[in-house]
């Protein structure tokens, strides 16, 4: 297939008058981050804006694709006019070729999130001097002499650092990896490149999902800009119905299965060899049921398919993990799950563990190790049942059920414990 | 070995420690949501709100006054992993 490139070995794109992309393409690129795969590769999206006082960068490229964006920004300016470098995001794919440009551009004044200088030493050690920058934040502005760049703090979009940069004169919005996403096209623009809305929610769902909260806090500053046009840091630049990529994103953002009201919810998962983790996994369900104001759901883990598990868990407020130990180990299907919680946001949510076993018995204790490392709340000590539970042991299943359930509803009861008691 | 006590406001559970003790290791056993990560004062993760009782922890270290500062940390912000109970009472909630 040929169609006609907007994008040319060594030349910028004019964007608007005196706005150029200056970024590059990586098609040959298939998984990012490790996690995340792409069918056609990606772009690293670097602009260039041009004032009567000066131009500004904003935003690098992964090392190695810098050659060509400094031949990119060569045609558009000299390193003497570049007065201001903003980085909206500091991760390597923008900032690769931070630390060179800023060897080129010395006398250029670097603007960063508040929250990005941290990260910013740890990436430019190579200049062997702490590099001189500007925080900014809401409110902040950079006059480059006719126009002006003004900052949105939208942090953990999808790291502490992140921000927005506008440029109000061409409505022209600088959104760094928001509303971006792995697809290399070189036609650049949204309504002249492939379908790439798989890849839009595909990039969300992997990247901004867990930060879902903070998607909606930004929505809400974002959307007041009524953005002409938004310029992501990866994939197409979006100039058609920028506001439908804006709605898309509060959509995926808001939660859809949350019960409402005052209710809250608690899942309890199993699996069971013998039929003994099961029974105390009803047992569990049974306790918390007692509990008012709490819908509670029972899951047999190796009946079901993970990623459905995945959204349930996301809008839960409570989750409770029931796994038999084999050869000292929890067992695979709660490993996965679990291991693939790290797509939703998880912390502060209620959690617990019990199981049956036949020797040690360790499955109870990884189960909650690995709740707490996902910043979990495991405020009820976790239960195991040497093979077959008895009443008594069952009992003790509806004590944890309703304990915490006690806890995801906000009703547990204030308890003084000594150190020792935890360990 | 004085004792102190720390309570844990999003759980509402009080633990008895010994003087001594960081707040992360109790965090941790009591199942409270102050969460952790490099568990060595760097990465701010354990960023904690102190609401009663700060004048019963140890006074922060540079490494300490340094992360919360970077973290733009407000006043009442400690890290659990660093701060080390005096005695008293204390309480705390994530942060």
């Amino acid at each position: 297939m040929s169609h006609p490139s907007v994008v040319v070995p060594g030349a910028p794109v004019e964007l608007a008058s005196g706005v150029h992309w200056i970024g590059a393409l990586d098609p040959g690129m298939r998984r990012f981050d490790i996690v995340l795969n792409t069918a056609n590769g990606t772009t690293y999206n670097a602009y260039a804006v041009r004032g009567e006082r000066g131009v500004a960068i904003i935003d690098t490229v992964k090392i190695e694709f810098a050659d060509e964006f400094f031949a990119r920004l060569e045609q558009v300016c000299s390193y003497d006019e570049i007065r201001v470098i903003v980085l909206n995001h500091l991760e390597p794919d923008h900032s690769g070729a931070l630390p060179e440009l800023m060897r080129r551009a010395p006398r250029a004044e670097l603007v960063l999130s508040q929250r990005a200088p941290a990260i910013l030493k740890a990436l430019v050690r190579e200049l062997g001097t702490e590099p001189e920058y500007t925080p900014v934040g809401d409110g902040d502005a950079v006059d480059l002499g006719g126009r002006r760049l003004a900052f949105v703090h939208t942090p953990y979009l999808h790291w502490p650092d992140t921000q927005c940069t506008w440029l109000e004169d061409e409505g022209m919005l600088f959104s760094g990896d928001v509303f971006g996403c792995h697809f290399c096209d070189d036609r650049l623009w949204n309504d002249t490149v492939g379908d790439f809305r798989f890849s839009f929610d595909y990039y969300y769902q992997h990247i901004m999902r867990p930060f879902r909260s903070f998607v909606l806090e930004a929505l809400d500053k974002l959307e007041l800009l009524a953005p002409r046009v938004i310029l992501p840091a990866h994939g197409p630049l979006l100039r058609s119905r920028p506001r439908d990529y804006m709605a898309r994103y509060r959509r995926l953002a808001t939660p859809e299965l949350g019960s409402g009201g005052d209710e809250k919810t608690l899942l309890v998962f199993y699996v069971s060899a013998y039929g003994n983790t099961a029974r105390m996994a009803r047992a569990v369900a049974e306790g918390a049921e007692q509990v008012s104001k709490l819908r509670v759901s029972l899951f047999d883990l190796q009946m079901s398919d993970v990623g459905q598990f995945v959204d349930l868990i996301e809008e839960a407020d409570g989750m409770a993990f029931g796994s038999p130990t084999l050869n000292a180990d929890a067992v695979k299907p709660v490993w996965d799950l679990l291991s693939s919680l790290t797509l939703v946001s998880v912390k502060g949510k209620f959690g617990a563990a019990f199981g049956s076993y036949g020797w040690s018995g360790e499955a109870v204790g990884l189960v909650e190790d690995r709740m707490r490392g996902l910043k979990m709340r495991v405020p009820v000590k976790g239960l195991k049942v040497k093979l077959n539970p008895t009443e008594d042991d069952l009992e003790r299943c509806r004590e944890l059920g309703r304990e915490l359930g006690a806890h995801v509803t906000g009703t547990a009861r204030r308890r003084v414990v000594d150190i020792a008691e935890l360990a | 070995m004085p004792k102190a006590s720390v309570t844990f406001e999003d759980i509402g559970v009080t633990v008895t420690v010994p003087a001594g003790t960081r707040l992360i290791e109790v965090s941790e056993k009591v199942g409270a949501g102050i969460t952790y990560g490099c568990r060595e004062g760097e990465c701010g993760t354990c960023m904690m709100k102190i609401v009663a009782g700060s004048e019963n922890l140890a006074q922060p270290s540079v490494l300490e006054h340094q992360v919360l500062s970077d973290n733009l940390a407000p006043r009442a912000a400690r890290l659990a992993c660093q701060a080390q109970v005096l005695g008293g009472e204390i309480v705390v909630r994530p942060g």
